[in-house]
């Protein structure tokens, strides 16, 4: 084993060798699909993931994420922490050194002034900034010197890292934005389409909705870099066209996000021209439980809102029960392939802060059964569904309509139904179902079904945000126009006192493990979240194209200054 | 015909407006939410923000009456200034897109090529096929040639795009590597090597609309032909011994082709709008794919303007048919 490794080793050596010795825009054209296509390149006025990986070619934060979920240094000397002296110890201001010389594409220097008219320009009034979550907390931005960038927070920060880092919070040119800010910024259609920038390639071209192209940025602070010349950044058609230019036809070097079922996913390899690649990262596919009855007998305003807890779910060991009737490794092989695996985690990664939870990896049907049966629920009349007080255990389980969703659907209904439980399905437009229309019955928000399948995850690594969704002031209903992120209604005291603890802990460790306890609270103590499976990202790389890297924690184009042709 | 013209174009205006304001009660009653493709890593409170900045928040009237100043009068004025190069719009807002935040007429500029050159030639290359095969068919009615014209047709007209697209690329794109599967927008035709790259990507795309045209409108050839055909000035003709070829070619297909000229010009509309299936099949980034773009992810102003467009390219084109109808026929008398 070791031997093997150690070759392996040699051999990925000798294949990376040659990227060392390239030169700028000595490898030509590098062509990359994107079926769901560009829209913008301005990441602040994005209106989906496609549009920041997009434009992280051209712009960057000051630090990124590696493919490991580690911080490093894209603009700036270091990484500021309380060690070094980056980080006050109070924990209300973190400082950032700008690596000295940087250039923007256009041959002007980039300073800390820039730095700081970012951060205005995404809390402007009216800019409708979609990145604004990044920029929570900042009080002011300071720039004693050229180089020197200091982020003044309201109150300490224990993760002082969200502004200014990954590519959903790039820097942008001063010069270039200075009139966009606020209402005008959907106004700057020259510049949302072409923004200057600092990373490995510049814009030349730009058809919304159909392709971008690129060249070498001649300023880019690595003078051997990028190695390709140019970009082609094409946009169109599906996932299963996008695996089949890359995997079948060797038309593109690379396609994003070629989700296709395993099946394809085999067809697809038989091509010989390339290869999927896959990251883990925190996007977790879920069932989510209502903890409020949204029968419809119930007047609309009362509907799924506190004041009427679920009749059936409430209790705690239905939902074991619902969870434990599920074999999570056979939706991953019918649904994903390579593209997920099981897990009974909220928070399935970085390891500092995912638990060690596994106890829900094997399916337990006569368990499931016991538990049901301990809760008063048992099949009176033969009818093969359980009931109680003369109540049969039927639930309605909403999801979008989505081709996998289905297969899960289905087979998930097939569990249940062993066990006793009958299940109704219902699938929603994805474009109603995420929509947040408050007018409409069918948003997850509103969740006017007993459970509900989708998938979610948090930006960059820190899960802080993401666990402050549970808390009882965040549980959507007709007052807040149904608007907020604990779609469940869980309201438990002891969970909101961990949260606040978080928001006050630092260290690495100490913050993982109130996080490990907070995942837990919310999947396997309660089962108020049903885990299923952990999409990672997955794409398609072909033969041709070396230096590719996969990286969930930040965009997936991240080091394509690192990327040349295979020959 | 000047003055019907006229009227037939004052006529219009109410109409456009009413289908406008339609148009936009439809897109904005459909569910969906302009948010929908956000990761939800994004909070509500920043959602809000955005759907305000959009101006997606404002009263469905407001927005109505801003996209018809727009639309009527900024929109012209950015025409003429791009013409002209004069400044009578001096910056004012013009009809954005909800998704990219670019104008919609930049988007529609972009598109109209790639659409006009495929579905275009499609329904040039469609009427070339469609002519002699329904001429041919209706001469020899019942024969082998008609019989085979008629399936052919059929098939054409009943075998849905997106199936032979399918095929077809599985067959000549996939498996044999004839065709690229992705149609590429950026190539220009300047010398022999490029044009042979067009006429590459173009191939599939052309054979599966030019067939689904030419179906149709080689039924309707075929059946004006056969009405003509047992008319009395055909006999007349005959009996004045006129050859077959000069009855048929001469005296029948002029006479034939009148409501033919109408049908395709009814179809130009078709053209502009591109052909969203096939579009989407090959990649085309035309129109067609704009929209159905747009209406993923609920962009009203871009599907309301492109919508409206079609609707304008409609109601002319089917002035342009009647026209030409008085034109051609001389029966035809509209004054």
């Amino acid at each position: 084993m070791k031997l093997k490794s150690a070759l392996l080793g040699a051999a990925a050596a000798f294949v990376l060798a040659p990227a060392a010795h390239a030169e700028r825009g000595s490898d030509g054209d590098v062509k990359i699909l994107y079926y769901q296509a560009v829209s913008t390149l301005n990441a602040y006025l994005s209106s989906g993931t496609k549009d920041v990986e997009a434009g992280s070619l051209v712009l960057e934060p000051l630090a990124g994420f590696d493919q490991d979920g580690n911080l490093f240094p894209r603009l700036v000397e270091s990484i500021p922490t309380v060690e070094n002296g980056g980080v006050a110890a109070d924990l209300t201001s973190i400082t950032w050194k700008l690596k000295p010389g940087l250039l923007w594409s256009d041959g002007t220097p980039l300073t800390s002034a820039d730095v700081k008219f970012t951060w205005e320009y995404c809390t402007a009034d009216g800019g409708g900034c979609a990145q604004g979550a990044k920029y929570e907390g900042v009080k002011s931005v300071d720039t004693p010197d050229d180089l020197t960038v200091v982020v003044n927070f309201e109150g300490p920060k224990p993760y002082p890292y969200q502004p200014f880092t990954g590519g959903t919070a790039p820097i942008l040119q001063k010069a270039q934005f200075a009139n966009c800010l606020g209402a005008a910024a959907s106004t700057c259609t020259e510049q949302n389409s072409k923004p200057i920038g600092t990373g490995p390639f510049m814009v030349t071209d730009f058809k919304v909705n159909d392709v971008v192209t690129m060249a070498a940025n001649p300023n880019y602070r690595d003078p051997a870099k990028p190695a390709f010349a140019t970009v082609t950044l094409k946009g169109g058609g599906d996932a299963l066209a996008a695996a089949s230019a890359v995997m079948e036809t060797g038309e593109f070097d690379y396609a994003w996000n070629t989700q296709i079922n395993p099946e394809q996913q085999t067809q697809m390899e038989a091509g010989g021209k390339g290869k999927f690649v896959n990251a883990f990262g925190t996007l977790v596919e879920r069932i989510e439980i209502n903890m409020t009855d949204p029968s419809a007998d119930l007047a609309e305003g009362e509907r799924s809102t506190i004041k009427h807890p679920h009749p059936i779910l409430s209790e705690p060991k239905v939902r074991a029960a619902l969870s434990m009737a599920i074999d999570r490794q056979a939706l991953v092989d019918v649904g994903y392939g390579g593209a997920a695996r099981p897990t009974c985690n909220l928070v399935p990664a970085p390891a500092y802060q995912a638990s060690d939870n596994t106890g829900c990896l094997t399916q337990d049907i006569e368990g499931a059964k016991k538990l049901l049966a301990e809760a008063g629920w048992t099949d009176s009349d033969g009818d093969g569904i359980v009931d109680k007080d003369g109540k049969k255990l039927t639930i309605v389980y909403q999801t979008t309509v989505n081709p996998v969703r289905q297969d899960f659907q289905a087979l998930v209904k097939g569990w249940w139904n062993e066990i006793g439980v009958e299940v109704e399905l219902k699938s929603i437009d994805p474009g109603v179902f995420f929509g947040g229309d408050a007018a409409s019955p069918d948003t997850f928000q509103k969740f006017y079904a007993d459970v509900e399948m989708y998938a979610n995850n948090f930006d960059g690594t820190d899960a802080e945000p993401y666990m402050a969704q549970y808390l009882c002031d965040k549980i959507p209903g007709p007052d807040n126009q149904w608007q907020g992120e604990n779609v469940n209604r869980f309201c438990d005291p002891a969970y909101d006192a961990m949260a606040k603890e978080l928001s006050t802990t630092n260290g690495i460790e100490a913050r993982g493990a109130l996080v490990k306890k907070m995942n837990d609270a919310l999947t396997k103590d309660s089962n108020v979240i049903i885990p299923l499976a952990d999409r990672g990202r997955f794409s398609a790389q072909s033969n041709a194209l070396g230096g590719f890297v996969m990286n969930s924690w930040d965009a997936e184009l991240w080091n394509a200054q690192d990327w040349y042709r295979v020959k | 015909m000047l003055t019907y013209t006229l009227r037939r174009l004052l006529t219009a205006i109410p109409t456009l407006l009413l289908i406008s304001l339609v148009i936009f009660l439809l897109v904005d009653l459909a569910p969906g939410s302009p948010l929908s493709e956000i990761p939800l890593t994004v909070p509500p409170e920043v959602r809000q923000k955005m759907m305000a900045a959009m101006g997606a928040d404002q009263p469905v009237m407001v927005r109505y009456v801003l996209w018809l100043k727009q639309f009527f009068w900024i929109e012209p004025q950015y025409l003429i200034d791009y013409w002209f190069g004069t400044d009578f719009a001096q910056g004012a807002q013009r009809i954005i897109s909800w998704q990219s935040k670019a104008p919609a007429f930049q988007i529609i500029g972009e598109r109209l090529p790639q659409t006009l050159t495929v579905v275009g030639t499609a329904y040039f290359i469609g009427i070339l096929i469609a002519l002699p095969i329904g001429i041919y068919s209706a001469f020899r009615q019942y024969s082998w040639f008609d019989q085979a014209g008629t399936f052919f047709a059929m098939a054409g007209f009943s075998v849905p795009t997106f199936f032979t697209g399918n095929v077809l690329i599985m067959i000549f794109a996939v498996k044999l590597g004839w065709f690229p599967t992705i149609y590429d927008t950026q190539l220009r035709v300047t010398d022999w090597a490029s044009f042979y790259k067009m006429i590459m990507q173009m191939a599939l795309p052309v054979t599966v609309l030019a067939l689904f045209n030419a179906a149709e409108i080689s039924r309707y050839t075929r059946s004006s032909v056969l009405e003509n055909l047992n008319q009395d000035y055909v006999r007349t003709a005959r009996a004045k011994g006129m050859g077959e070829a000069t009855v048929l070619l001469k005296h029948v297909l002029r006479n034939s082709l009148i409501p033919v000229v109408t049908v395709i010009a009814l179809g130009m509309p078709t053209v502009f709008g591109g052909a969203i299936v096939t579009e989407n099949i090959f990649k085309i980034n035309g129109i067609g794919a704009a929209l159905i773009g747009a209406i993923h992810v609920s962009d009203l102003p871009l599907i309301q303007t492109i919508t409206f467009i079609f609707a304008v390219l409609i109601v002319l084109f089917n002035l342009i048919a009647d026209i030409l109808y008085g034109i051609l026929d001389p029966r035809i008398r509209y004054d």
